[in-house]
């Protein structure tokens, strides 16, 4: 490709990295362009009815004209992911290191945690609103349950594939089991990790907003059921978009969040751009 | 720990090593004594599989001999040895740390004082030809390079005993013979013990004292040759020598005889 070929040693400077950010993006955005173009033709000359499909125009209007409203329930929707994708990478996190630590425990957990990944959550989620009530905590644990086995896996694969040599280095340097770990071990498995984490925040919403359905009036998943029992299409697509917008900007922090804290992996990466995406 | 000047540094003594396989049991090594005194160079050469890996393995710790004894410095060996410096085929390094931070990795872990560590990687560094490559990330480095920043790592607790497993065995001809040149040298300024594993004859011969040749497996030692070359040893010279021809001429002789050399 064209970046691989002009990559220079030095550090681009701001108006270079715009341009590459141009880029690199344009073509998504084209194509989002071309969608948006076809869904405002349909409806204007409409092909379909205005009550299964609102025009853009009808959409963005309910949005504009219910802020207030959008901006509480994608707050509620946001804080139950957020927290929900924040305890499963804690939870996560931990049980990958335990599982790797001992053959023996990851023996024993893995074939429940693969039995708790394979239950429908959407068909327990109800049983959640039983127990715990019509709150926040039912939406959190929804989100954590959907959101947990990505960053669990991943994080096992990851500290699993630390170079062997790497290791044996280590233990000729004395070095500590939390040292090696802390220096070593974890770095190492960051990568696997965060591809783990941006499959995590994308259905850390899904959990949300499930849990939305199932119980309690607050967050995009209750504005959506209200506005499909309402038959009010405009408002049901505007809290789609709505929820589309936070899944892709949840994305993007935890894409963010990887090249901050691996800018040696998002360089390497940039070099490897002509083999695959 | 106190050594006297006569004692080996490394002994190794009728060891044997037995993988247990899947279906048999492997005799990797068999019988191999090999005695290194202090400060001296010493090279294994031997066929693809014969156990020299192995060996540097029983030396280090990070595996016990099935059979026989290992002592390092007048102590026997019998788990990890943190006094020993490693040196792999690939350099190994941790691809988010600069050379400099790669090579304090060893000071970190041993919790070495930091004032004297950052003194002894300014040395190492300059000693290796890395300076100015000190801040680069290992995937901006060349393999001759990354593999300098490993040697400095190992050598950065100024270990008496430095174990290579094919350190050059990736490099180009070119940059391995520079990387020798260098090593001649550093062994030359530092003293340190050197317990080498290589698939080249040449290299083994200019760098060493002595040459171990073993069979194929299970590994045995078939000879042990003395070089017969002056300790300062200048590359393109040596090769020129006659004790450097009789020398490679043995042990090709002995590969040659072994079979299955490559």
């Amino acid at each position: 490709m064209v970046e691989t070929a002009v990559r220079t040693a030095a550090r681009p400077v701001a108006r270079e990295r715009l341009v590459a950010l141009a880029e690199r993006s344009w073509r998504p955005f084209a194509l989002l362009a071309a969608g948006y173009a076809i869904w405002w033709a349909v409806t204007q000359f409409g092909l379909v009815a205005a009550y299964k499909l609102p025009s853009p125009g009808a959409t963005f209007q309910a949005i504009w004209n219910e802020v207030g409203y959008f901006a509480h329930h994608t707050w509620v929707t946001t804080f139950e992911t957020l927290l929900g994708f924040a305890v499963a990478l804690v939870l996560g996190v931990l049980a990958a290191v335990v599982m790797v630590t001992s053959a023996e425990i990851e023996k024993t957990l893995y074939p429940l945690l693969l039995f708790a990944q394979v239950v429908p959550k959407v068909a327990i989620a109800p049983l959640f609103v039983v127990w715990l009530g019509f709150g926040l905590t039912p939406r959190v644990v929804v989100a954590v349950l959907i959101a947990f086995f990505p960053v669990v896996v991943s994080m096992v694969t990851g500290l699993k594939s630390v170079d062997p040599e790497m290791l044996q280095l280590a233990s000729t340097m004395g070095a500590s089991k939390v040292k090696t770990f802390v220096k070593i071990r974890f770095p190492a498995s960051l990568p696997h990790l965060f591809s783990g984490l941006k499959v995590a925040v994308t259905l850390a919403v899904t959990g949300a907003v499930v849990g939305e359905f199932v119980g309690g009036n607050e967050g995009l998943g209750s504005v959506i059921l209200q506005a499909n029992g309402n038959l009010d299409t405009p408002m049901l697509f505007a809290g789609l978009v709505v929820l589309s917008l936070l899944g892709v900007v949840l994305f993007v922090a935890v894409e963010f969040a990887e090249q901050l804290l691996m800018p040696w992996h998002a360089s390497r990466r940039g070099e490897t751009v002509t083999v695959t995406y | 720990m106190t050594v006297t000047q006569q004692a080996p540094a490394v002994e190794i003594d009728k060891v044997a090593v037995r993988f247990r396989g899947k279906k048999r049991e492997v005799l990797a090594l068999e019988d191999v004594t090999v005695d290194v005194r202090p400060g001296e160079f010493v090279s294994i050469v031997g066929p693809s599989g014969c156990g020299k890996s192995t060996l540097l393995k029983l030396v280090s710790g990070l595996l016990k001999p099935s059979a026989g004894a290992v002592r390092l410095l007048g102590g026997s060996v019998d788990g990890p040895r943190h006094d020993v410096g490693f040196v792999f085929q690939r350099a190994a390094l941790l691809e988010w740390r600069t050379a400099r931070r790669n090579i304090l990795l060893q000071a970190e872990m041993r919790g070495m004082p930091e004032r004297e560590a950052a003194q002894r990687a300014g040395e190492l560094i300059e000693m290796t030809g890395l300076t100015g490559f000190e801040d680069a990330l290992p995937h901006e480095l060349s393999g001759g390079m990354q593999q300098r920043v490993a040697l400095c790592r190992a050598l950065l607790h100024r270990p008496p005993v430095l174990l290579m497993d094919e350190p050059f065995g990736a490099l180009d001809a070119l940059t391995r013979e520079q990387m020798n040149v260098e090593l001649h040298r550093i062994w030359r300024e530092t003293g340190t013990t050197v317990l080498l594993v290589t698939h080249s004859i040449a290299e083994a011969v200019y760098l060493s004292n002595r040459v171990v040749v073993m069979t194929p497996r299970p590994g045995t030692i078939a000879e042990v040759i003395d070089v017969d070359l002056a300790d300062e040893r200048d590359y393109a010279a040596t090769m020129s020598l006659p004790g450097f021809a009789t020398a490679t001429g043995r042990v090709r002789e002995l590969l040659g005889a072994a079979g299955g050399h490559e």
